[in-house]
Order: C-alpha cells, then structure tokens, then sequence
C-alpha cells in the first residue's frame, strides 16, 4: 500500500483520507474531484496511470485545500500526527506542503518509530521542510528539478528563493551541486533530479544519466516535474529498487512527454494519457535487457524510437554504418535526408521496418561493446 | 498579548536543531514601525515575535519582528495595506543573504521562458498569454498556475497580488522581468 500526501489548490477544498481514483481528467477522492493539471493532483494521476500498468493497487491519499496560505497544510500535519500510523504503509510520497520544520518533525518522528518503517520520498515543499529541518538522509528519494538541487547544495539558504548567486542552477554544474548537497548533509539517500539530462545519485555517486528521448518544451511544462514523482512512487512502491525505478520512471515521463508531440503552451494534462504505453515500452525494454543479461550503463546504452538520428549517431557513432545500409530501401541518403527526425518518424516516412531497425542499431552497439 | 509580552512568549516544543531554520526577520527604519507592524500581524493572528536583531544586521537599539519565512509575502502584503513596509526581509539563519537576483531567460520557438530561483514562467510572444507556470514547491504554486496560465500577461492576477509564500515571491520576479523583456 503507498501513500500520497499533499494538497489541492482550491480553497474548500476539505482534508480527506481515502483511495484516489481517475475519472478524465479529474482525481476523485471520496465526494470529492479536481483536475489532474498540476501539483499533488498530476502526481496522483500519474501514480495512478503507472500503478495500472504495474498491478499496484489505487495510492491512500491525505489531502487538504491550500492555496498558499498555510492554513490547509498545518491541518494536515496535525492530522497526519495522529492518523498516518494507523495504516501499515510500504511507501509514502510528500509533496506540496506548505513548509514547517517543527510539523514536519513531528510527522518524521511518528513515521521513523514504524517497524517496518516505510520507504520515504519528499518533492516539493516537504522536500524543502526536510532539508531545512537538517533530516534529509532520513529519505529514500528526493526528486528536485536543478533550482531545487541548488538549494540543496545552498548549506545556508533556507528557501530557494534565497539560494546564493554563486550556486548557480545550471545543467553544467548538476554533478558539482549533487556532490555538495551530500557533503553538507542536505541530500536524501537518493537523488532524481529532473533537468534536461535526468541524474540519478546515492551517497556514492552518480548511478544514472537519462537524457532520452529529449523534449526541449518539457522544461516549461508545469507539472512535469510531479508526474515523473508519481510514477517513481508507484514503481518503488511495487518492490523495486530505487535507482531501478528512478531510471524507469524518468525514462517514462520522457518517453509520455515525447508521444504527446509537446509545445511549451502544452498542458500536462495532455502528457498523462501517454504515461502507460511509455511505461510499459520501458519495461518491456528492461525485461529484455535483463534476460540478455544486461545492465544498463551509466550512459544509458538503449535506443529508443523517440531519439532523432543524430542523437544515435552522436553518441554511437558506429551505427551510422547500419543507417548506410538503409539507405538504399529508403531510396535516399537518410543521414542527409532526415538527420534530425525521430527514428520513428523516419521509419516510417521511409516504410522501413522500425522494430529490425532498432534491433540492428543495439546489434551494433553490443558488437562495438 | 501586548507589545512587551511577546518577549517573555515560549517557544512551540522543538526538535533539536529545529530552532528558527524556518523564521525571516523584518527590518523596518525605526522602532514606532515595528510596533505598528507588530500590531497589525498580531490582529491577523500571524506566529510572529518582536526581538534585538542579529550582529550581522545590527545597527543601534533596534528591534526586528520575526515571522514565518515562507510566508513572506502575504505578511508584506498585509503590512502594504497598512503603509508600513519593511526595509528589508532576512532569514533568521544567515541574515545576510539576499533573494536571488539571477535570471535564466530561454526562448522556444515562439515562447519565452523566464526563470528566477525555483520558478519558471512562460508567455506566448504572439499573443502575451500565459501559457505555463512551473517549479516551485509552496502550496501557492499550482494555485498561481490555476490563475495565471491562459490569461494575457497584462490581464492575469500578478503573484504579488494573489501568491503567499516565498515561491509566490520568486514568480513574481519572473513576472516583472517578463513584463520588461516584453517592453524591449
């Protein structure tokens, strides 16, 4: 059983307790509904979607109406106080709260006296209620974008909003900053930080690197950030590994992000219908990596239909010769032709056969290995 | 509680370590304004205290009224209403740090994107509407975005006027220097 905490934004929006369910593209919880487009209720929904194609039963749900106030929040933490030990959870994932140190201990404490204790992930407000509180190895998985990796790496900084100028959030430095939060104590055990290559770290270093396929308009996107959570709270809450559901789970909401063909006027509400054909088309590729023995490397070694020629021929520069070869079914010079297209768009732009093609292009990879 | 109580006010039950990693002061110009300011939070029922200020910050027999960090800018607003702003707002931890000033600004084809410290918004050149909002982690986030996002630049609530937290704050960063990439 997992569990989900967080908030709504509408303000009667009343603290409840239950099982989610999806109905379009709202969340319903007991009487209640609101729209999955961004916050705690689009990472519900994208639990949900992920928790379908896994088998893993609807998440609990503590929710609460805020608008920022802090008024809903602190109800809920006085809530959680009393009632989220009544539930033997395996999971349980905090989100938009409001942040209080002193609640948040609180809250910490009764779930840190749980035999088994349940694993732990925190995004967003309680993410920075964590790290203020000095208790943030007491995590399993933080999941920040690069501004909130910043502040975490800020030993001083109590909000991002006052993250000092020479911490600079850039995608350059995510390695440097990743390293630096761990130092000064102010990283969970785990690490998914979202960007426009996705890191996933532990205490010991750097585990995995996603960076496909590579939508640019995804950084824009309100709510992109909390769906990816949703889905590494499901998959972890099935039993798996973190960093074998980190990678999973940012390989899906980059994979969901590229089939809904996104702009950066797009909705995440449009992104989540994509949510279970990408998950399950990364399972399906893990499966058949670990029956050929397989683990993935830290430069993710797999191709995917959304990656673009040159992103192949980029980073495996010997598959060009596999391109060559398709270039007399496809009647033209495909490197020349159609370089920056999508491996599926081209497939079929060309009638080639995209599944061989795929095939050859890991043959090729696995031969040079 | 009058003025003169609020010092001998005990704290909440702590965690060790727990104490003031959350609270902000307010620096105001003299003394009558934080009585003032100090009124006017009590009577919204803020969690708030009157004490000397820090070394670092210090700069004669001030006082200083401490506040709940993240809630910053609703207690500004709260103070606007009545004329009696801060000069300054610091965090209680390390008084000398200033909100951050750096922007990341980003075109996408016909969109821009600005992003200051946790939050990012994005306009369409075209039509100056509003079309995402996102980062952030403070309930007032996915609220801003419900309000905001669809609307014209110059029609939509500012942050300033309906945001609460420090995130709300740092969208309303974003907010102006939109307005002003706009106004080139």
């Amino acid at each position: 059983m997992h569990a989900i905490v967080g908030t709504v934004p509408v303000e009667d929006f009343p603290l409840v307790a239950g099982e989610a369910s999806l109905a379009g593209n709202e969340f319903l919880i007991q009487d209640y509904k609101a729209l999955v487009n961004r916050g705690t209720p689009a990472l519900i929904a994208a639990a949900i979607k992920a928790g379908e194609v896994v088998g893993l039963p609807a998440p609990y749900c503590y929710l609460v109406g805020d608008i920022g106030r802090g008024d809903g929040s602190r109800r809920l933490y006085e809530f959680l106080t009393t009632h989220i030990g009544e539930f033997d959870f395996e999971t349980i994932t905090f989100h938009y709260l409001q942040p209080d140190v002193h609640w948040h201990n609180r809250v910490l404490e009764i779930l840190n006296n749980r035999m088994p204790r349940p694993r732990l992930i925190a995004d967003a407000g309680f993410m920075y209620a964590a790290k203020m509180s000095g208790r943030s190895l007491e995590y399993d998985l933080f999941t920040p974008d690069v501004g909130e990796l910043a502040f975490l790496a800020d030993e001083e900084a109590p909000h991002p909003f006052y993250t000092r100028g020479f911490i600079l959030h850039e995608e350059s430095k995510v390695p440097e900053l990743i390293q630096r939060a761990y130092d000064h104590g102010n990283a969970a055990r785990h690490l998914l930080v979202k960007g426009e290559r996705d890191y996933i770290s532990s205490r010991e270093g750097i585990r995995e690197i996603i960076d496909h396929p590579s939508e640019e308009a995804m950084e824009v996107i309100g709510g992109t950030g909390d769906t990816v959570t949703g889905i590494v709270a499901a998959l972890i809450s099935t039993g798996m590994e973190i960093v074998d559901a980190a990678r999973i789970a940012a390989k899906t909401n980059r994979l969901a992000g590229y089939y809904a063909r996104p702009t950066a006027a797009t909705q995440v509400m449009e992104i989540l219908p994509h949510i279970p054909r990408a998950l399950e088309e990364v399972l399906h590729e893990k499966q058949r990596l670990d029956a050929e023995g397989e683990s993935p490397s830290m430069e993710s070694s797999s191709i995917s239909p959304g990656m673009t020629v040159l992103d192949v021929i980029k980073r495996y520069r010997h598959t060009e010769s596999v391109f060559k070869k398709y270039d007399e079914k496809a009647g033209e010079c495909i490197c020349c032709n159609a370089l920056f297209e999508p491996l599926e768009n081209m497939a079929a732009h060309y009638d080639l056969n995209l599944d061989e093609l795929l095939a050859e292009l890991e043959e090729s990879i696995l031969i040079d290995a | 509680m009058s003025f003169f109580n609020v010092f001998k006010r005990k704290q909440q039950d702590m965690y060790p370590g727990e104490a003031m990693c959350d609270r902000g002061l307010l620096i105001f110009e003299n003394t009558s304004e934080v009585i003032l300011a100090e009124r006017v939070l009590k009577a919204k029922d803020w969690n708030i205290r009157v004490m000397g200020p820090p070394p670092e910050i210090r700069s004669g027999c001030d006082l200083v009224i401490e506040i709940p960090l993240i809630e910053e800018l609703n207690i500004l607003r709260s103070l606007q209403k009545e004329g009696v702003l801060p000069r300054e707002v610091v965090p209680v931890t390390s008084p000398l740090l200033q909100p951050v000033d750096l922007f990341k600004v980003k075109y996408i084809d016909r969109y821009l994107m600005v992003r200051a410290a946790n939050m990012k918004l994005t306009i369409d050149l075209e039509t100056s509407i509003i079309v995402n909002v996102s980062g952030g982690g403070c309930p007032d986030v996915p609220y801003l975005a419900q309000e905001m996002v669809g609307r014209k630049l110059m029609e939509a609530p500012s942050p300033r006027e309906i945001g609460h937290t420090l995130c709300g704050y740092a969208l309303q960063l974003a907010y102006e220097e939109v307005i002003s990439k706009c106004m080139q």
